[in-house]
């Protein structure tokens, strides 16, 4: 067996038997995962609203907002509609909590489309529902400046001398509304390449905990020195490059089994979404190489295997809070966003984004690209430096 | 059981044949530090040599540039004629080493420690399973094989490391201070083992400052002090250099310089050192008939006398003849 399969495999049975290493890789960032999920994931990612309509005109302008305004809202998932008869069983479903808000429609509601007071609807809102009621009041008030600038123009025909039959009212009216339409609603998932919060903070947590990690692979040469072990390595037949592929190789198995296990996890637990399995693949490993090349530099740097610890620890938790590992970085502004594309944690995040969103290996393609350049780059200072790395 | 393939004609021929080992000229530096500096010896098959002296002498520089841990500024390591560098992997293979420090994983078993090291020293898988068996029997731990490292006491973690440096039946052997920090009875059974190795025809190099271990074991000493060989021979040889010479030991409370001026006085005395702990050594021909005049003369410096020593010449006798220090300052 090549050496530097020897040397890995015994760091990994080493690895197994260091239950902090497994709680460090898997069981921190799953159960972190979990807890910000729960605590940020609803506002996060916003259920559907439940809303009533008590129609109480039953005229067609009443229907026609029921079906075409209401109605839009549930083609595109954002409420639950339902009608109710009155207004009282409207009002006491709202204040056991049964529904987020209920829009009272009033007699005589297309008349007034007709007549010289504005039409109104009326909106029962929850206080312990407060964006969906909010969502409601501007729907209503939309649709009934909608409405408005159809009396408007009603009357202005009127002042035109125009002798409107009420047919042709209603077919102004109707025409007008369906001309301006009172909400627009675009779907946001897939092309706006956002995660959804359980696999935001999800994969946030497996790519943070990833630097820690992969650590227990290229940190050990400084345990090896301190223990006396490497200059044990260094007498026996192999070649120094060796020595540092096992402990590399050790990095990259250990940092792609722990976000395997994670992905999969976060999946059946979470309900997590990661995307592609393929593209997803793609990612962990170009993830998992770009952080081993970094902590492979850092630990080319450290004397101690305390020293070591440290300044790890310093680069993780820096990059990953530049890298949006917690919070989407992009709402601190352009500049902080484009200062995150030094960070793999960044890389690795736009790339779920893009398969998360329905895209395949060729959407990751430019993240794969982005944390292959890292691990290049850190992969070559750590190879330059490995006289001293290998220091007996 | 052997821990070596050789045999005793191998041995005996090899004594007569080139050196297995041949240093010469070595020399290394760390910054302004000169740690070896024109060190050369060679080592015969199935001879034991041993490198006496102080810590800090330079004694673990030399070996690792032997083992192709480090390698040397100036110089050059042979084994059996080919030139040893840390890149000379087929020459390494030839090489046990053993570290000063205990170099284990304390997370794996004795069985585990060394089968890895076997991995690394390409023996094939079945070849090391029987290896690694040999190997526990020889040292003792064949009923804790399975446990892991970190439950063993001091001595059973040395001998470990022994059986580490034999795992692949290597033609040298190379100790570095192997018996440091272990208790009697341990440090007893690690020389027996040692002495077995060299019986059996392995050759064996290895460093100590502890002046009784290196005349037990040693076919040959080489004493080092500040990075220079600064004799070389066998045990006899080297105290043979003191002629009929013999010591006389003196404890003072106080001022030892001070008396071992007085004494230089003395025509008896053919030296006089003060190597420290209020120590002054006396080297005289007759201790018997120069003891009165010794005590009398540093009786004259006031300095009361608490304790007084009368020793044949030894290897520490010698080391400090030559340097004028104690091997163990």
């Amino acid at each position: 067996m090549p050496a530097a399969l020897t040397i890995a495999g015994k760091d990994l049975r080493q690895r197994l038997r260091d239950r902090s290493a497994i709680m460090l890789a898997i069981v921190v960032p799953l159960v972190l995962a979990a807890i910000f999920s729960m605590l940020f994931g609803p506002s996060a990612t916003p259920r559907e609203f439940r809303y009533a309509i008590v129609d109480g005109d039953r005229s067609e302008i009443s229907q026609g907002f029921a079906a075409d305004v209401l109605g839009g809202l549930e083609e595109a998932d954002v409420a639950s509609v339902v009608p109710r008869e009155n207004e009282a069983t409207a009002r006491r479903q709202v204040r056991d909590g049964d529904l987020d808000a209920a829009f009272l429609v009033p007699p005589g509601f297309a008349a007034g489309v007709q007549g010289e007071q504005p039409v109104d609807i009326t909106i029962v809102g929850s206080p312990d529902s407060v964006t969906a009621t909010s969502v409601a009041r501007s729907v209503a008030r939309s649709y009934a400046e909608g409405l408005n600038a159809v009396r408007v123009a009603v009357a202005a025909l009127g002042a035109e001398g125009v002798r409107l039959a009420p047919a042709d009212i209603e077919q102004v009216a109707e025409q007008t509304v369906h001309g301006a339409a009172p909400l627009t609603l675009t779907d946001v998932s897939a092309d706006a390449r956002v995660l959804d919060a359980k696999t935001y903070f999800a994969a946030g947590m497996a790519v943070f905990f990833l630097l820690f990690t992969v650590q227990f692979g290229v940190s050990s040469l400084v345990d090896e020195r301190a223990e006396g072990t490497l200059s044990r390595l260094l007498a026996a037949p192999v070649r120094r490059r060796s020595i540092l592929v096992g402990k590399l190789l050790t990095s990259v198995v250990l940092g792609v089994v722990s976000l395997t296990v994670l992905v999969v996890a976060t999946s059946l637990l979470l309900g997590a979404r990661w995307g592609n399995p393929v593209a997803v693949a793609a990612l962990v490993l170009c993830g998992v190489l770009a952080a081993t090349g970094i902590t492979a530099v850092v630990a080319s740097a450290a004397k101690t295997a305390e020293q070591a610890g440290s300044w790890q620890a310093v680069v993780a938790v820096s990059l990953g809070l530049l890298g949006g590992a917690f919070f989407p970085i992009q709402q601190s502004g352009s500049l902080m966003a484009t200062l995150s594309l030094v960070t793999p944690h960044a890389w690795f995040m736009q790339g779920l984004a893009d398969t998360s969103g329905g895209g395949g290996l060729a959407q990751v393609l430019p993240a794969c690209v982005a944390l292959l350049a890292m691990a290049a780059a850190t992969g070559a200072v750590a190879l330059s430096r490995i006289d001293k790395v290998l220091a007996p | 059981m052997s821990l070596v393939q050789t045999t005793g004609a191998e041995h005996e021929t090899g004594r007569r044949d080139a050196p297995l080992l041949r240093c010469a000229n070595l020399e290394k530096s760390f910054s302004s530090l000169k740690a070896v500096d024109d060190v050369s010896f060679t080592i015969g098959a199935g001879e034991t040599y041993g490198l006496l002296g102080p810590n800090g002498a330079g004694k673990t520089t030399l070996i690792s540039i032997v083992a192709g841990v480090l390698e040397s500024d100036a110089g050059a390591v042979t084994i059996d004629r080919e030139p040893m560098s840390p890149g000379s992997l087929s020459v390494k293979a030839r090489i046990g080493y053993v570290p000063q420090d205990i170099a284990l994983y304390p997370d794996l078993t004795a069985r585990e420690n060394l089968a890895f090291f076997a991995s690394l020293y390409h023996l094939r898988r079945r070849e090391a399973r029987v290896r690694v068996a040999e190997v526990l029997e020889v040292i003792g731990l064949a009923d804790r094989a399975g446990d892991k490292v970190q439950t063993y006491s001091g001595g059973m973690k040395r001998r470990l490391n022994i059986g580490v440096g034999l795992i692949h039946r290597p033609r040298l052997l190379i100790l570095d201070e192997p018996t440091v920090g272990v208790d009697p009875q341990s440090r007893n059974a690690i020389l027996s083992s040692i002495e077995q190795l060299s019986a059996g025809g392995m050759a064996v190099l290895y460093t100590t400052h502890y002046m009784e271990e290196a005349e037990r074991l040693c076919d040959r000493v080489g004493i080092v002090d500040l990075g220079h060989l600064i004799a070389e021979g066998t045990p006899r040889e080297l105290t043979a250099r003191l002629g009929e010479a013999q010591h006389i030991e003196l404890t003072v409370e106080r001022d030892p310089e001070l008396v071992a001026d007085a004494l230089r006085g003395l025509p008896i005395a053919s030296q006089v050192s003060a190597p420290g702990n209020g120590m002054v050594d006396v080297l005289v021909r007759d201790a018997g008939a120069a003891l009165p005049a010794v005590l009398a003369g540093a009786a004259t410096t006031g300095a009361p006398i608490r304790s007084v020593t009368v020793r044949e010449p030894d290897l520490e006798a010698v080391f400090l003849h030559l340097t004028g220090k104690r091997l163990r300052d």
